[in-house]
């Protein structure tokens, strides 16, 4: 395999698990639970590097995903103590857990490869290299293997947990009246998050696992109102960041994660401005049509008690002699409107409507 | 003396700084629910700090300064932005601003290292803080910026404090609050451009927040909590800079944020009022009193339905009225026996005249609440004993008097069931009185059945 398409690959593979669970996230108003998860995975890293003394996946991902379900545990405590709010639980509970990662790292290990760097903004352009042996044999880049494991685990818990993280994200007192443990599925996605976390960690870093799981979610979000159609979306939108992020930072000879992270940005303010339901644009052109209605009506039924020169509407409105004739050459065109000798009368069309 | 070394005193100075300024501006960041805000706009910070560089063609701080508070600055606007235009939420806005300007921040970033001479630019210490490369400039810098912040919040100290808890009600007295609010802004992106080359990217929110937080636990007034949260601010800055001189490899930004957690923690379990420890005695004692006044309570029904309150009722009769574990039941027995309130045989229970007394001002209790719930507030007669079983617990003396008068001194509770311990001689008079244990013969309150007489108003 080439080492661009692994690169590409393992993007994308990265991206669609992150967007699976990020899609909840963002529905749920979780979001940052993501970032703090994503940051606070770092300590379960190092402590599994620590204890078996090499990079090997697996305990790699069981400590993370340890500390993941610990920092939404500690979240949800000292939430649930009321003496912080949940912002601030997360506040105080990722930094203090990072740090204790990063002291580990430079006491410990900072010998080895563990660089702090790779922490925050990955190297996925050194995936190609990084293989996993079976035996003696390679079967490939390690990190094509971790993604693509971490997603399958997304399909299957989205898959069987559908209606269950469907119901509990939208209306938990109901999913909890009809027998579903909200509880139990809020733990089961964060563990996923954090296990999806550290899967793309490695290969993308910190940050961008934020950026994707967050954004592309977010975009799709803009674009729909359906779940589903929610979750394939994000999961496109993730991808398309990925691949042309790719050609972005080649383009540029910069940071892979970096440009993939701009690439989803970008494309989440063309869905602010250009969503057909949701975007800026299409509620500007509905205001647009709305006030023109409102005018046309209001000309209309104030020439319901008689023709008035132009001059009188535009000081009873304060509208300018523009916007005045803009409206009269409108409802000139539809036939509701005649100006003759400097006064507006009504047609009769007109008079029918202004009443 | 053991002279601190040069590094070591910019260290020092730059810490503290970061302490004092991060830990008040930190206060109105908690308390307006925008804890994150300060890591989204750290992360924004980013891109600014390379195009700084980019633009001067230099790493002299004043450029880096201005280009991180710049770039800070718009990712907030982006932030708000995006919340009233588009209908994403809160905190996805700020993930996305976050992830996306550090995205873009790493891009330039790595394309800077490319240049010619980039790699030197030593940018990268931006991203977790190198608080040994700090030089004196660094620190001056730090400390006029954070003198003019410390002056701007005791100058809008008035709009800030009124922002920080009721912005609508700031607004209706005609305070200018979104200038404060914007202010606000500034002076958060400010301290977090300070801190960044401190601590890094990733750990400012803590030099923020977690002094707030701590400090929040000890007191209810913001003066004190801003006085205090600069002071742990400080404290955990000295400390993580000392530590981190005397211990080889320790960064100097964890080491502070570990000091400041350590803080938070203690202030969370131990602080006098709030603190977790006493909230969790307090809870511990009053349940332990909630079980033993249900269990006076239960002894009372079982005997009042038998018509009798003289004869042992077993244990697992009792385990059985709501559930209770064996355990629990005997920790409750054993206390209220060594109070002589109960008697035991074996694992059967029963009253002594002491503990009926007690035990019927508990029922007493119960039944004028639910006498009092269906008269006033006009309840079914079905619907008031779980609210009763909870306000049994919580009514004083005071209170029951107020509520007799109230009532009228009533005789029976909305289902018929005499009520006992009553003022008014003759009627239900004190079954301690009334009927000794074991003395069945005597009367006493007659047991009534349910259903009886749900007609009793007045």
């Amino acid at each position: 395999m080439s080492p661009t398409l692994v690169v590409i690959l393992v993007g994308c593979l990265a991206a669609a698990s992150c967007a699976l669970v990020g899609s909840f996230l963002v529905l749920r108003r979780m979001a940052l639970l993501g970032d703090a998860i994503s940051h606070a995975v770092l300590p379960g890293i190092v402590i599994a590097f620590l204890l078996t003394g090499d990079r090997a996946a697996l305990p790699m991902v069981l400590g993370a995903g340890a500390l993941g379900v610990i920092t939404v545990a500690l979240v949800e405590l000292l939430n649930r103590s009321r003496r912080l709010k949940e912002d601030a639980s997360i506040g105080v509970v990722f930094p203090a857990l990072f740090s204790i990662g990063v002291i580990l790292i430079s006491r410990y290990a900072s010998q080895v490869d563990l660089d702090l760097d790779c922490v925050l903004y990955g190297e996925i352009a050194y995936t190609p290299w990084d293989l996993i042996f079976f035996g003696t044999t390679s079967i490939g880049p390690k990190a094509l293997w971790v993604n693509g494991g971490t997603l399958l685990l997304n399909i299957l818990l989205v898959g069987l947990l559908f209606k269950e993280l469907k119901i509990t994200t939208f209306d938990s007192g109901l999913a909890a009246s009809l027998g579903f443990s909200p509880v139990l599925v809020h733990y089961l996605l964060m563990s996923a998050v954090s296990v999806t976390v550290v899967g793309a960690f490695e290969s993308v870093g910190a940050i961008l696992v934020v950026a994707m799981l967050v954004v592309p979610p977010a975009t799709a979000y803009l674009l729909t109102d359906r779940l589903g159609v929610m979750l394939g979306l994000g999961i496109g939108l993730g991808m398309v960041s990925a691949v042309v992020g790719y050609g972005v930072a080649r383009w540029l000879d910069a940071s892979i994660a970096g440009a993939i992270a701009a690439v989803s940005g970008v494309l989440f303010i063309l869905a602010v401005a250009l969503s057909p339901r949701h975007g800026l644009l299409s509620k500007l052109l509905v205001q647009r049509r709305l006030g023109r209605r409102l005018a046309e009506k209001l000309l209309l039924s104030h020439l319901t008690e008689g023709p008035l020169v132009a001059a009188d509407v535009e000081s009873r409105f304060g509208w300018s002699a523009r916007r005045l004739g803009r409206v009269v050459s409108r409802l000139e065109g539809a036939g509701k409107l005649r100006s003759a000798g400097g006064s507006l009368h009504l047609t009769p069309a007109g008079s029918d409507e202004g009443r | 003396m053991d002279p601190l070394s040069f590094t070591a005193r910019n260290v020092l100075a730059g810490a503290t700084i970061l302490g004092v300024t991060g830990g008040v501006l930190g206060c109105f960041a908690l308390l307006r629910r925008q804890s994150l805000l300060g890591d989204a706009l750290a992360h924004a910070a980013l891109p600014g700090v390379c195009l700084g560089f980019l633009i001067s063609g230099s790493k002299s701080p004043i450029p880096l300064f201005l280009g991180a508070m710049a770039a800070g600055l718009v990712g907030a606007l982006f932030i708000v932005a995006a919340v009233r235009w588009s209908r994403v939420k809160e905190d996805s806005a700020i993930g996305i601003v976050l992830s996306v300007f550090f995205g873009v921040g790493i891009v330039m970033l790595t394309y800077i290292q490319r240049l010619p001479g980039g790699n030197q630019s030593g940018l990268d210490k931006y991203l977790f803080g190198q608080a040994a490369a700090l030089v004196p400039e660094d620190v001056q810098l730090m400390a006029i910026l954070s003198t003019i912040v410390l002056v701007l919040v005791a100058l809008a100290w008035k709009e800030l404090k009124v922002l920080a808890f009721d912005r609508d009600f700031g607004a209706s007295l005609g305070l200018p609050m979104r200038r404060a609010e914007i202010l606000l802004t500034l002076l958060l992106v400010t301290v977090v451009v300070v801190g960044l080359q401190t601590v890094g990217v990733v750990l400012i929110v803590a030099t923020l927040i977690t002094p707030a937080a701590a400090a929040r636990q000890w007191t209810e007034r913001l003066g004190v909590m801003v006085a205090l949260s600069a002071g742990i601010g400080a404290a955990a800055g000295i400390a993580g800079a000392m530590t981190s001189a005397s211990v080889p490899r320790l960064p100097t930004g964890p080491a502070i944020v570990v000091a400041a957690s350590a803080v938070l923690v203690v202030s969370l379990l131990l602080a006098p009022q709030r603190g977790l420890v006493w909230a969790w005695l307090r809870e511990r004692r009053v349940t332990g009193r909630i079980r033993r006044e249900n269990l006076l309570k239960d002894l009372y029904r079982i005997g009042e339905d038998r018509g009798d309150w003289g004869r042992f009722v077993s244990a697992p009769q009792l385990m059985g009225v709501r559930g209770v574990s064996a355990p629990r039941l005997a920790t409750s027995a054993g206390r209220l026996s060594s109070q002589a309130l109960i008697e035991r045989r074996g694992d059967d229970l029963r009253l002594t005249p002491e503990g009926l007394d007690r035990a019927a001002g508990v029922v007493r209790k119960h039944r004028l609440w639910e006498l009092y719930l269906t008269r006033r507030l006009e309840l079914p007669s079905d619907h008031v004993h779980r609210p009763a079983e909870a306000m049994e617990h919580a009514l004083d003396a005071t209170a029951v008097a107020e509520l007799e008068r109230l009532l009228g001194n009533p005789t029976h509770d909305p289902h018929g069931r005499p009520i006992p311990g009553g003022s008014k001689p003759g009627v239900a008079s004190k079954p301690g009185v009334a009927s000794k244990p074991g003395d069945a013969a005597n009367g006493g309150p007659q047991p009534v059945p349910d259903d009886v007489d749900r007609e009793v108003r007045p």
